[in-house]
């Protein structure tokens, strides 16, 4: 019998939430491949979430984890991460928390480019509450709050992230899920706000009302529509029509801001010093 | 990108039947090897033909397969 199949895992909490066929697990998988590639030291190392399917993510991870509220899971690994800078910090969102009700706080860690890794479960649809559309679903995709199809276009996430000034920015799917443990990685690697969508299923609340199949076919689906950036940038517009690009997508430097607000920190303890001397 | 995980030699594939959800993904990207039991869960149902490559326990959302390692 088989119960403990991963270090970074919590196994007496197996089997999981959520519904057969349900991409959250793929996504979770990755996580702790990459994990396990950075040889993650679990006392060291924090796991926030907000609210919804995805969040639930960080109870199966054996880690110091906060299971926070919806939208706020930045706000929370941002003091994390601001009172203890050696820590390794990963967020793990939703569509809807990351860019619905935690949109504010996720263009404000992108600006301040902080030492985060963010990774977020892009499944198109608020899960956890019945599939009310959210700000990635898909133009024209029906959704309970959107029952002829949304009129709204969708945010594309990495542009967002890197016009908000995240240093590195990637996107993966559950079907390419060794790439996506290595976008990880690499965000990981990152020193700065890193973003990595990764693209998953959510075959109850998203796929069963847009005639999408099960957890399989919509697997085939980002295997057919996802296309490395290296060919997609060589594609024409026409090309892309419907697809989306899937791999690094941006990555620079900038000022980090834990980094920043330590020099600060020392400056004014030094200036403090000098002033009691005098 | 995509040699994070190493095909496996040994045809040992474990599959945990009380974390299998009968979802048929594996089942489905790889017809050769993995069937469904008569219960609505993965089995394996031609091992021989096991490449090793891992496909069904890197794409199983429940963490139920595992090849060619002994877990405890
Ligand atoms: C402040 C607040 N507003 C609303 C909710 C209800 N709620 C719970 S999860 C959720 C949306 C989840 O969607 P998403 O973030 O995309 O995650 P998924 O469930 O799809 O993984 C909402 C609106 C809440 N828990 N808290
Ligand atoms: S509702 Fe969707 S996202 Fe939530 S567990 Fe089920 S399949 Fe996954
Ligand atoms: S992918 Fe996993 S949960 Fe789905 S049928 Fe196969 S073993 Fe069961």
């Amino acid at each position: 019998m088989q119960n403990k199949v991963n270090k970074y895992l919590r196994s007496e909490m197996l089997p999981h939430i959520w519904c057969p066929g349900c991409g959250n697990g793929i996504v979770l998988g990755a996580l702790t491949r990459a994990f396990g590639l950075l040889d993650c030291d679990q006392d060291n190392t924090v796991v926030v979430s907000g609210i919804g399917c995805s969040s639930r993510a960080s109870g199966y991870l054996d880690f110091s984890t906060l299971h926070t509220t919806h939208g706020r899971a930045l706000a929370f690994a941002t003091g994390i991460k601001l009172a203890r800078p050696e820590l390794k910090v990963f967020v793990i969102m939703g569509d809807g928390d990351s860019t619905g009700i935690g949109g504010n706080h996720f263009i404000h860690a992108a600006r301040r480019n902080i030492d985060l890794t963010a990774i977020i479960f892009n499944n198109s649809i608020y899960g956890m509450t019945g599939g009310q559309s959210s700000p990635l679903s898909p133009l024209n995709s029906k959704a309970t709050t959107a029952p002829q199809g949304t009129l709204e276009r969708p945010f594309d996430l990495p542009e967002l992230a890197r016009a908000a000034g995240a240093t590195y920015v990637a996107r993966g799917t559950t079907y390419h899920a060794n790439m996506l443990t290595q976008l990880i990685k690499n965000g990981a690697d990152h020193k700065g706000f890193s973003v990595v969508e990764a693209i998953t299923a959510c075959p109850i609340s998203y796929g069963r009302r847009n005639k999408m199949g099960n957890g399989y076919d919509m697997l085939l689906w980002q295997k057919e529509h996802g296309i490395p950036v290296e060919r997609a940038r060589k594609l024409e517009p026409s090309e892309m029509e419907g697809k989306f690009a899937i791999g690094e997508l941006h990555k620079s430097d900038a000022p980090e801001f834990t980094d920043i607000y330590e020099r600060f920190i020392d400056e004014k303890q030094i200036n403090h010093r000098e002033a009691k001397k005098a | 990108m995509l040699e994070t995980t190493p095909p496996r030699n040994s045809k040992n594939i474990q599959i945990n039947k009380s974390w299998c959800k009968g979802c048929g993904i594996c089942t489905g990207l790889c017809t050769k090897v993995l069937a469904m039991d008569g219960g609505g869960k993965a089995i394996a149902a031609n091992p021989s033909l096991c490449t090793g490559c891992r496909l069904c326990e890197t794409h199983c959302p429940d963490f139920a397969i595992s090849i060619g390692v002994d877990v405890n």
